[in-house]
């Protein structure tokens, strides 16, 4: 069993936890990610590692309710513990000196951008963080990515706090202003990633995405997570989870995240009705 | 001498039509007369073919004897003495072409029932004393570790052997239970998962520690392992890697690789859902494509979670099926549909990114192959559609590179396979061992477990020497 020994809800629907895990804190990467299972019931989700702690012992996880399971981890408080937590999977992020690295994070993505751009930092880049959400409400860790940013930009999508616009407006700006960015890593929902991809194309700056889709077991014995990535099948466990954001093929990304549309919200719904009786 | 019995006692089975709409276990097994009756046609021949058809070597015609003498303790000692997970062996093994073959009765065409016996003394144990109540005294200690990677056959096997010649053993598994393809892969309807676990507590009742959630080459290396502390390492890791056919149009959602469809179903138990949390598609009508035990598996699970019509397409004819035959007849008598000669050329999906159809070459056998059998070959414009809402991919599995890829000095071929000494199991690498899949590619539970005990034996005199 793995302990929380911190919770945090950092805004509505977007919650933190710090997951007692030495031996997969020990080995954790910016980039990685952990398979997490609350129960005997319960079903194997990724989840990107948002900290780590080798000396503490600990791997901090940040996630959105966006369904049963999800929802059923939120009602977790501190002291309570979960089945499985398996890690450290994946590729871990590219890190070394590029130069000047645009880090674009979107709404629950600041999380999975917070250790890549403190790393990147730590590796002797200037760093310039683009951190986009719907709201205001909706913002958190904008002082942890700014810690790890030479430049920070905020926006918002109703103006309500920052600039009024979405993440690619900046980035656009930020490419045409003639600054030399080297690299962009961009973080956060499917679709802004695919118009971040979209965005530095004509610039040809290099755009590193992670991508997050349905997986079970996460080692790359199921290929549930097969994303095709320059015309080549690649799973994105063990592959990934970052890929270069101009070869991906972003219409099957989202296609296949749809997979379990239908069940995941009677799941969700089951979930609502039992526990709101 | 008394005259040949030659009939062989049936075992009970759940009917066809029931069987395909439960996950309940299809065969029932032995009562205890029927045990009896079917042990006492064993004539107890001085030489023992059936044993040398053993890959880990059963002193069978003694278990036999026991349950005819109505001495089950007796037959439980005599069978777990050379086999720690009988009731799987009895359940999975191909004994029709291991011991079965091999017995005398064989040449009359009524081979004794071993699999049947074996599975019924592995039941009763667990109905009457429980399955680690038997567990030998605790060996005197050697002091030397040993790490074994991986729970499935070939790893449990492995720890069991080591653990009783007294080494202090632990085996890292990289999900969250241990049985490996015993559970993720076969399903309950032929291995109960109750039975796999009863079997794993039996190996930790014998002093193994099991690790769950370790995945080698990412939580820890191999070399990490050794340098801990560790005076020999087995690599049993299987051959969890799912093979595709490679086509743009096979990511396609509704598209299945047997691994995952299994693992969901199995491991996952998405039978249950949404009672369990894990969800798997539920197709109208359902492809598998290939031929072999995974095929029949999936095949037979699709129909159980409500599909309508299932086909297993095979390029090959009936007679090149690499399924089990048992397997083959209880797929054909639940209703599957076979299509033989038949290759998938591409899927056919619609704008939603699901697939629809699949359209297929007829083949025909050309002369034998490497492997012996005859070549398929595609009729060329014989291309049809087969209307399809799902998909299942079974065409083998070659080893995860996951460890391989973080080990220095470990020699892989180019199927991704480690190499290994096959009387001895060991590796080119220093303290380290392989068997089971990880070295001969996809193959059977039993060979796996033969493999665990070549090694473990060798691991023993390599400790001790």
């Amino acid at each position: 069993m793995y302990k929380v020994l911190l919770e945090q809800d950092l805004v509505p629907q977007i919650h933190l936890f710090r997951m007692a895990a030495p031996a997969v804190a020990r080995k954790a990467r910016a980039g990685q990610f952990v398979v997490v299972r609350i129960d005997e019931k319960g079903e194997r989700i990724p989840l990107t590692i948002a900290d780590y702690d080798a000396k503490e012992g600990t791997v901090t996880i940040v996630f959105m309710e966006v369904g049963a399971t999800t929802a059923r981890l939120a009602l977790l408080k501190e002291g309570d513990a979960i089945a499985d937590f398996v890690g450290p999977l994946g590729v871990p992020a590219e890190i070394e000196k590029f130069g000047t690295v645009a880090c674009v994070a979107g709404g629950v993505g600041a999380a999975v951008v917070a250790p890549i751009a403190r790393a990147l930092k730590e590796a002797g880049n200037k760093i310039i963080t683009i951190l986009g959400t719907r709201s205001k409400e909706l913002l958190f860790w904008e002082d942890v990515l700014k810690a790890s940013s030479d430049e920070m930009i905020v926006t918002t999508d109703d103006g309500s706090y920052g600039r009024k616009g979405v993440v690619t407006e900046p980035l656009k700006e930020l490419l045409e202003s003639g600054q030399k960015i080297d690299r962009v890593v961009a973080i956060g929902p499917v679709v802004m990633m695919k118009f971040c991809a979209l965005t530095t194309l004509p610039f040809k700056v290099k755009t590193i995405v992670s991508l997050n889709p349905i997986m079970v077991d996460g080692t790359g014995m199921c290929g549930c997570c097969r994303v095709s990535v320059g015309g080549e099948t690649k799973f994105a466990c063990v592959d990934g989870p970052d890929f270069d954001g101009h070869k991906v093929d972003w219409d099957l990304v989202a296609a296949r995240q749809r997979i379990y549309l239908g069940e995941e919200k009677c799941a969700y719904e089951e979930w609502q009705k039992s526990h709101s009786s | 001498m008394a005259k040949l019995n030659l009939n062989r006692v049936e075992m009970p089975r759940q009917s066809p039509k029931k069987r395909a709409k439960n996950f309940n276990e299809v065969a029932l097994g032995y009562s205890l007369e029927q045990a009896q009756e079917e042990a006492s046609r064993c004539i107890q021949c001085p030489k023992r073919n059936c044993v040398e058809g053993c890959p880990v070597g059963v002193d069978i015609p003694d278990f036999i004897k026991a349950i005819r003498e109505g001495d089950m303790p007796e037959a439980v000692k005599v069978l777990k003495s050379k086999n720690a997970l009988p009731g799987i062996c009895g359940r999975v093994c191909p004994q029709e072409s291991q011991c079965e073959a091999t017995c005398t009765l064989a040449k009359k065409e009524a081979p004794i029932a071993i699999g049947r016996l074996e599975r019924f003394v592995a039941d009763w144990e667990r109905a009457n004393t429980g399955a680690t109540k038997n567990s030998p005294k605790s060996p005197k200690a050697t002091g030397k570790k040993v790490a074994v990677v991986g729970s499935g056959p070939a790893g449990l096997t492995a720890a069991a052997d080591l653990a009783k010649l007294g080494h202090s053993v632990t085996i890292f598994e990289a999900l969250h239970v241990a049985g490996g393809v015993l559970m993720y892969g076969i399903p309950e309807f032929r291995l109960p998962k109750a039975i796999v676990q009863s079997e794993v507590d039996y190996v930790a009742s014998l002093g193994v520690k099991i690790e769950l959630d370790s995945v080698v080459g990412k939580l820890a290396t191999l070399d990490e392992i050794l340098a801990d502390g560790y005076n020999a390492v087995f690599l049993g890791t299987g051959a969890g890697l799912p093979m595709f056919l490679g086509y743009p149009s096979e990511n396609l959602n509704g598209i299945y690789s047997a691994n995952e469809f299994l693992t969901r179903v199995n491991l996952m138990k998405a039978y249950l859902f949404p009672d369990y949390d894990t969800p798997v598609k539920v197709g109208k009508q359902v492809a598998v494509i290939g031929g072999g035990n995974v095929a029949m598996d999936s095949a037979r699970c699709a129909l159980r979670l409500g599909a309508d019509k299932v086909y297993i397409v095979y390029r090959r004819s009936e007679v090149e099926l690499p399924a089990r035959r048992e397997e083959v007849e209880n797929a054909m008598e639940e209703g599957i549909e076979f299509r033989y000669l038949t290759n998938p050329k591409q899927f056919l999906g619609n704008d939603q990114n699901w697939v629809v159809g699949m359209e297929c070459h007829q083949m025909e056998l050309g002369s034998p192959d490497e492997s012996g059998r005859r070549r398929p070959l595609v009729k060329e414009g014989s291309e049809f559609v087969i209307d399809v809402d799902e998909v299942i991919v079974a065409l083998g599995t070659r080893p995860n590179p996951l460890i391989a890829s973080t080990t220095e000095g470990l020699e892989t071929t180019k199927w991704g396979t480690v190499v290994a000494d096959e009387a001895t199991g060991k590796t080119v690498k220093d303290k380290v061992w392989a068997g089971g899949d990880i070295v001969t590619g996809s193959a059977t539970v039993i060979s796996a477990m033969g493999a665990g005990k070549v090694a473990a034996a060798d691991i023993d005199k390599f400790l001790r020497g």
